[in-house]
């Protein structure tokens, strides 16, 4: 669905991950909201004296020579990997292929929603034949990389071959879907919050009370298609948790956005292409993924990301290897990336969260305005604030047709 | 005999590669699809056998059926009411230019479909010329709009499908002989007359199939109703679209497919008895 097409759609590549949204991690955010800064503060140190390439190699040579490395495939959504100016090639990626001597095809665009491609590849992996990728990439809040571990469609990681797991970012460590991170390892994260243009607006959005009931703003505001986002804000504002749904809390939030809509408040729901009208100036304020405002802002330096008062939604993509997968080959390109260096070059150019510990620090060095750019690297006050939906509420059928009901379809 | 019996043959030897390809990429699908639309669950439940598919799909989802024939015949009748001056002029009046005017036609196919569909953003957005306009002429109100409306989807509709009611009216038209009118003419026939019992008679089958054309994939489009309505807009396929790819429920979305598929179908017969098609396809589309 979502999909499309223009520029800023394709910026706003995140609307298909945000739609999947995500939360993750964060159940535990709430609890070590300290994560990003703080971990990345106290362990960055020796991480950055060590030389990546020291690292990664490391841990090739131990762990390369009963196992072999092959081609392999990588598909990914669209605008979330570095590339040069050309937009053709990717800098990170490139040299990790010279310094293993293999070739990762990199399928650009080929996700493009959660369940969408999870539909895609679900006949393959029921006749237990390859899916013609070696590492994908799906968001932990849409339900379905948990969904794919129930079914048996995951490869574990060789976690052998990913000496630089102990990067990974504390909140990250165990998400109720894989505890152990026997299956899954976060690529990149976002939050999700309110979207404005003050101009338009002539002040402040800055709850989701503003949002969901301000007659300022009535038909001028859009929600987004992704359950977790939506009803997970929706919860927010009635005080429900939205990372431990129960019966009663889903439909007072699905009946507080069926308000919305009945009084004209909202006037549509979309994918990405909110980021086209808000910068057109059809939509004065709307749900949004911090990873998109940080790229309309190059374009549209007045619009403003804010998490709501009464707190946002977190989500985070995470990577997978299905089933039937080269799994030596795809974990030494996972480990690649979790080198802090390495992540850092791709953090500047992705503009979501990182999950790596010392990115921030690596960063710094490259470019301390985004180092530095919150919407990047979030405050611990505003990780602490930040709820992820319940998966489980995420695969329950009976809540998604609610929900699709609640979109008209 | 022998001669005969070849003479006999040779026909359905020719209509073979035709036959094989429908049958393979037709038939196949579509007993699939038909096998599907009897099944109930989700990839992650089982999949149990469920006629109730069908009347599920007839009862829970009326209003966006209702809504794709509504809107899909609006915007079929304002295609024809757009392309039949604009094939005539150019079948008529068009002289050497006709190439280039048709090729006019066919240009926004050279965009991709979201693309253009897209670019309705912009030309119907809030603060656009359309809407302003609009809301200086009093049609719309001052804080009234465009996107996100029934007008926004019908419009979509009906542009990204012109091309398809206006090439089949540019050939009927084109080929109606001359002389016909002249003699009509001659025997005091007013330019308007003539024109109703000779003209518009004689580019029936362009009509004929521009309609369907234009009809039928429009019941069936979500790509409008997602980008430019909002939920109160959504169309059948929008539904088809969410059940198979947002919510896996595979059986109801086959099912769907297969009413809508039905209610085309007779329609279309319906349509072809009353204008009769015999008559018109024997005429020569």
């Amino acid at each position: 669905m979502n999909d499309p097409i223009s520029r800023r759609q394709l910026l706003g590549r995140a609307a298909a991950g945000g739609a999947g949204l995500s939360l993750a991690a964060l159940l535990a955010a709430c609890g070590g909201g300290g994560g990003i800064e703080g971990g990345g503060e106290t362990t960055a140190p020796p991480e950055t004296t060590a030389p990546p390439e020291t690292t990664a190699t490391g841990g090739g040579e131990t762990t390369a020579p009963p196992k072999e490395l092959r081609d392999i495939v990588w598909a990914n959504w669209q605008l979330y990997l570095d590339t040069d100016e050309s937009g053709n090639r990717y800098p990170t990626l490139e040299a990790f292929e010279q310094e293993y001597g293999i070739d990762v095809e990199y399928l650009e665009g080929d996700i493009n929603g959660n369940e969408e491609f999870f539909a895609k590849l679900r006949p393959q992996l029921e006749q237990g034949q390859s899916v013609g990728r070696d590492l994908i990439v799906l968001t932990d809040t849409s339900g379905v990389p948990g969904r794919m571990i129930e079914l048996g469609f995951l490869e574990k990681l060789d976690k052998e071959a990913i000496p630089n797991i102990v990067n990974l970012l504390d909140v990250h460590a165990s998400p109720a879907f894989d505890p152990g991170r026997d299956y899954s390892l976060p690529w990149q994260g976002g939050l999700t919050g309110i979207g404005y243009d003050p101009k338009k607006v002539g002040g402040d959005v800055t709850s989701l009370e503003q949002l969901f009931t301000d007659p300022k703003l009535k038909g001028k505001v859009t929600f987004l298609t992704d359950m977790a986002d939506t009803v997970g804000l929706a919860a927010l504002l009635n005080g429900d948790d939205p990372s431990a749904m129960t019966d009663e809390a889903f439909d007072r939030a699905v009946a507080t956005v069926q308000s919305a809509v009945d009084s004209g408040q909202v006037r549509q729901f979309t994918g990405n292409e909110y980021s086209s009208l808000l910068a057109q100036g059809d939509v004065w304020a709307c749900m949004a993924w911090s990873g998109d405002l940080v790229q309309l802002q190059y374009d549209n330096p007045e619009l403003v990301w804010v998490q709501p008062a009464e707190g946002g939604m977190i989500w985070t993509d995470q990577l997978l290897i299905p089933k039937g997968a080269d799994v030596y080959s795809a974990s030494t390109l996972i480990n690649w990336y979790y080198d802090p260096a390495i992540a850092a070059e791709a953090a500047v150019w992705i503009n979501y969260i990182s999950p790596v510990k010392g990115a921030k620090e690596a960063l710094l060095a490259i470019d301390p305005e985004i180092a530095n750019n919150a919407l990047i690297f979030p405050s611990d006050d505003t990780l602490a604030k930040s709820k992820l939906f319940d998966v489980s509420a995420s695969n329950n059928d009976g809540y998604k047709s609610k929900f699709q009901a609640l979109l008209g379809a | 005999m022998t001669l005969r019996g070849r003479r006999g043959l040779t026909p359905y030897l020719l209509l073979l590669p035709g036959v094989a390809f429908l049958a393979a990429f037709f038939l196949v699908p579509l007993y699939y699809l038909f096998n599907t639309s009897l099944q109930e669950g989700t990839f992650t439940t089982t999949f149990t056998w469920a006629w109730e598919n069908y009347s599920d799909a007839i009862g829970q989802f009326d209003e966006q059926f209702v809504r794709s024939l509504k809107y899909a015949g609006i915007a079929t009748a304002l295609a024809l009411g757009i392309s039949y001056p604009l094939a005539y002029w150019i079948a008529v009046r068009g002289g050497r230019w006709k190439n280039l005017l048709l090729l006019f036609i066919i240009a926004p196919f050279f965009v991709t479909y979201l693309i253009r569909t897209l670019a309705w953003l912009t030309i119907l957005s809030d603060d656009g010329f359309v809407v302003d306009v609009l809301q200086t002429v009093g049609i719309l109100s001052d804080d009234g709009r465009l996107l996100a409306t029934s007008t926004a989807v019908v419009a979509g509709i009906t542009y990204n499908f012109l091309p398809f009611m206006a090439l089949p009216l540019y050939v009927s038209i084109e080929q109606i002989d001359g002389r016909l009118i002249e003699a009509a003419q001659d025997l005091y026939a007013s330019r308007a007359r003539a024109f109703l019992r000779v003209t518009l008679p004689l580019s029936l089958p362009g009509v004929f199939a521009g309609t369907l054309l234009t009809f039928i994939p429009a019941v069936g489009d979500f790509i409008n109703a997602q980008l430019l309505g909002a939920p109160g807009q959504y169309m059948i396929g929008n539904v088809i679209q969410s059940r198979f790819l947002q919510l896996g429920e595979y059986g109801q979305a086959a099912a769907l497919s297969f009413v809508v598929m039905g209610a085309v179908l007779v329609l279309m017969l319906i349509y072809a008895k009353v204008l009769g098609s015999e008559r018109l396809t024997g005429a020569g589309i």
